[in-house]
């Protein structure tokens, strides 16, 4: 028996030896490939999984680039500059309180060569009707859509709303009716799309269980009509499984451009490890959405607000910026409102009703309203002498969030409020969230946008459902506030004036509430590397697009960032 | 004969099904809501949307049903050899996501049990028997076992990966290549295979080694080697016959190794980001995917039945007291 197992060794180690020359020869990736390196950008940050969907309408789960480098929109709205760049569609204007016309852009064909028209948004808007579209509340305030000829349609509204309107213009993709319209309401809405045909710069090339790989296509309409030429040939887009590989690669170079919150980032920027960020210094991120502590406001004690505003004074901001993020985020400003939305912010308000971050701030609140540590515990009762003991969630895993949590559970209990931290599955927390039993939950669900409109209606939302899915998961109740909100989204988006003095009523009513309490602005990560293309978006050039990859920031101008890109001049 | 593997074929088909109805069972225990996790991450505006998501979901799952029926529904459809469709991976059928990962967690699981295998006990039947490889092979093999795998596949991806830069350290072929038969591919493929199968390799020889030496010498100082030796055999025969008799647990153990090859090795494949069926059924849990859950254990289960099956007819020849007491109980 021994015999037999003496002639496998030699061959084991001659396996060893031929799989160790095998990589010799190639060095670090395989340089020839089905795809040039020097063509092709790396991505990777967006997807957690591999991808199984090409729907643009599965807003959650298609895969990167879906929208944005294959389906389009009719404009992008730029939030660095605050302009909405028309795409698909040439121009379009309010004629009246009523009716909206847009004119689409002429010679902008399928990538199966059929000829983009009218009929293609008529019928897209219209999807909103099927029950379960995400954007089914439209039709609450359209009437109707209508091909008035092969590049006009006219839309008209029982309701302008001013802001939801502009954020739906830039925000959904159009789907070509030739294709879509033979198709079940079902598979239009969850529907894998495997064979995606759009009119963006890429089409689909392969995808396996970590990667989904897209192809230029060089009828690209943009090209001809506004002189866009996207620079890589193909984009990989990588799955990502862990933050320790994402940071392997994107320190190797074989990811050009990474989307992920990578700790401790700023060392690798300041370092000279050949790894960039928009800003060079702090805060190095661009500020993506807020970060909310969200207090269950149908439970005891959240539903005074003075409490809640206690417990936003007591929050040692400084500790998590500087020590849990190490300069990667920054406070975000009293009204939560993203640095985007500055000007709409009304500082006087501000000043007037924004309770200061100080513990002596939160003790005072709290003994002016009632709360006393009447059994001497050390934590304060309800002034009904009720003991507090409140519970924060943030989903296990997620370690900034959590070890803010705990900052966030000590500076509370330094003022006498009884905050635990726990850490339960994303899943577990998600169903205690929506249905309204946690007491506690640290939140980030709107991203940057076109308007403060989607900022407050996350905010305000009414009516309160049994699950809250998206919005107000606080349950917070003001129908006042909620009147503010709709007045908010009636008022023309240009009319900068108008709208600062709807968001400042808001603001004051937020200040005085605290219904959310925002903490900081997370960031819009993005770590990329000059190995092999140059030119990223960054503060120090005239590239200022969002550097990102996310679902919903190609239209936010992230698409235009991939025309800003520039070969790196070879090496040696 | 008949009746002693008839005897265990009852048992394996009782376990079986105690093992897929436990597998069902667990993940409908945990806390949470699939449905509304995956809804979630679309971010609807609209509430009623939400709504309507929810229960078309929850209708194409059978989720909505009482848990018996959902039960017997899962066992129809597994005799139909269906899985079900993937809910984290929307919809992607169950059975597409597990063959495409499990060649992956194969080709890297069956080369370093077997060759760890080997080399662990060529190695440790050695150092039974010499001092010198006592004093330095085996000392290695226990800092090997001991040292935590996570750790030790860092430590392997970052130095020989990002350091040396000899071996890519994620990803289970080259980023820029599609699968194909070429030599390009290929060598991508080993080159990426390298890392973590020399971890595994590491990891278990060391307890190979050490399994082996210790049963070696156990058997070398029991009766029978006295006598043997006593009687004046050749040293040659006693080491033979003590070698039989220590490669009986090393088999068992090879066999609970092999059993579980199909689980993919999750630490490997989330150290080195490599495609495989550790990785999914992570992700599974995470996601609460019932679906893909049941599948990836099934596999495991019938994995482990396998191998435990293989091991009873080896017994029969490698183990002369197995055979002796089956023909016993077949009079």
């Amino acid at each position: 028996m021994r015999n037999r197992y003496r002639f496998l060794i030699p061959l084991a180690l001659v396996s060893l030896m031929a799989t160790s020359c095998a990589s010799d020869t190639e060095g670090d990736g395989g340089a020839a490939g089905d795809y040039p390196r020097a063509e092709t950008l790396y991505t990777g940050g967006t997807q957690w999984g591999p991808p199984s969907t090409w729907n643009p309408l599965d807003t959650g789960n298609y895969a990167t680039g879906t929208v944005g480098l294959v389906y389009e929109t009719l404009f992008l709205f730029e939030p660095q500059s605050g302009e909405y760049i028309p795409w698909l569609a040439e121009s379009g204007e309010w004629v009246d309180d009523s009716t909206y016309e847009l004119k689409l852009r002429q010679g902008v064909q399928w990538s199966d060569g059929e000829d983009f028209t009218a009929d293609d948004v008529v019928f897209t808007v219209e999807l909103g009707q099927i029950e379960g579209s995400t954007y089914g509340n439209l039709w609450e305030w359209l009437e109707s859509a209508e091909a008035v000829d092969d590049h006009t349609v006219r839309f008209t509204f029982s309701q302008a709303n001013y802001a939801q309107w502009a954020n739906w213009l830039y925000f959904n993709a159009i789907v070509p009716e030739h294709i879509w319209s033979e198709r079940s309401d079902e598979e239009i809405l969850t529907g894998a799309n495997e064979e995606p045909v759009g009119t963006g710069p890429y089409a689909y090339e392969a995808h396996d269980q970590d990667r989904q790989v897209w192809k230029k296509r060089d009828e690209w309409w943009a090209t001809e009509a506004l002189g866009h030429e996207v620079a890589p040939t193909y984009i990989v887009d990588v799955v990502n499984t862990s933050n320790e590989a994402a940071l392997g690669q994107v320190l190797q170079g074989n990811i050009d451009m990474n989307n992920n919150f990578l700790p401790g980032v700023a060392q690798l920027v300041q370092g000279g490890y050949g790894v960039e960020t928009y800003y060079p210094e702090e805060p190095y991120m661009l500020a993506a959405n807020t970060a909310w502590l969200v207090p269950n406001t149908t439970k005891e004690p959240m539903d005074d607000p003075e409490f809640r505003k206690a417990l936003s004074a007591s929050i040692d901001m400084d500790e998590i910026v500087t020590n849990v993020y190490g300069g990667l985020v920054t406070e975000a400003n009293p009204t939560g409102l993203l640095p985007a939305w500055e000007e709409y912010i009304d500082t006087e308000v501000v000043e007037e009703y924004a309770t200061p971050r100080d513990p002596d701030v939160a003790k005072d609140i709290l003994e002016e309203a009632g709360y006393e540590d009447t059994n001497n515990d050390g934590f304060v009762e309800t002034p009904d002498g009720d003991p507090i003991d409140l519970t924060l969630i943030v989903p296990s895993g997620w370690t900034d969030w959590m070890e803010s949590a705990r900052v966030i559970s000590e500076s509370a209990e330094a003022v006498g409020i009884k905050v635990t931290a726990e850490f339960p599955e994303f899943n577990d927390l998600v169903d205690q969230r929506n249905s309204g039993e946690f007491d506690l939950v640290i939140n980030n669900e709107r991203q940057i946008s076109n308007t403060p409109w989607t900022y407050y209606d996350y905010i305000f939302r009414l009516p309160v459902q049994e699950q809250q899915t998206t919005v107000n998961f606080g349950r917070y109740e003001n129908e006042d506030a909620w009147e503010l909100v709709g007045e908010l989204d009636g008022v023309p988006v240009e009319d900068v004036e108008a709208v600062r003095e709807v968001a400042g009523e808001l603001q004051q009513i937020h200040l005085e509430e605290m219904p959310v309490i925002p903490l900081w602005y997370n960031g819009l990560w993005s770590q990329t590397s000059n190995t092999v293309w140059t030119n990223w978006p960054s503060s120090e050039t005239d590239n200022n697009y969002l550097p990102s990859t996310w679902r919903g920031y190609f239209q936010l101008g992230s698409i235009l960032m991939l025309t800003e890109l520039e070969p790196a001049p070879e090496e040696e | 004969m008949r009746k002693y593997f008839g005897r265990k074929i009852f048992v394996y088909v009782l376990t079986f099904f105690a093992a897929v109805t436990i597998n069902w069972m667990i993940p409908r225990l945990m806390p949470g809501d699939p449905i509304q996790s995956r809804l979630a991450r679309a971010s609807l505006t609209d509430a009623g949307a939400a709504e309507a998501l929810y229960e078309y979901f929850n209708n194409m799952f059978g989720l909505d049903q009482p848990l018996w029926q959902q039960y017997l529904n899962f066992w129809v459809s597994l005799l139909q050899g269906d899985l079900g469709i993937s809910i984290w991976n929307f919809p992607t059928p169950v059975t597409e996501l597990i063959m495409g990962a499990v060649p992956y967690s194969l080709g890297l699981l069956l080369p370093s049990i077997l060759l760890s295998w080997f080399v662990g006990n060529w190695f440790g039947a050695y150092a039974a028997r010499s001092k010198w490889l006592d004093n330095t092979i085996l000392p290695l093999g226990y800092v090997l076992t001991a040292t935590p795998y996570m750790w030790l596949a860092l430590l392997l991806a970052w130095s020989l990966g990002i350091v040396a830069d000899l071996f890519p350290a994620s990803g289970s072929y080259g980023l820029s290549l599609q699968p194909a038969f070429t030599w390009t591919f290929i060598s991508s493929l080993l080159e990426h295979w390298f890392l973590p199968f020399l971890s595994l390799f590491l990891v278990a020889l060391g307890g190979w080694a050490i399994g082996m030496r210790n049963m070696i010498i156990y058997e070398l100082e029991s009766e029978y080697s006295n006598y043997l030796q006593a009687l004046g055999a050749p040293r040659r025969l006693i080491r033979r016959y003590a070698f039989r008799n220590a490669m009986l647990p090393q088999i068992t153990g090879l066999a609970v190794q092999l059993g579980t090859v199909v689980a993919g090795a999750l630490l490997t494949e989330i150290v080195f980001s490599y495609q495989g069926l550790g990785y999914l059924i992570l992700q599974a849990i995470q996601n609460q995917d019932f679906f893909l859950l049941q599948g990836a254990f099934l596999f495991i289960v019938i994995g482990v039945l396998i191998a435990n099956f293989i091991i009873d007819v080896v017994y029969v020849m490698v183990d002369p007291r197995v055979r002796v007491q089956m023909q016993g109980g077949a009079k």
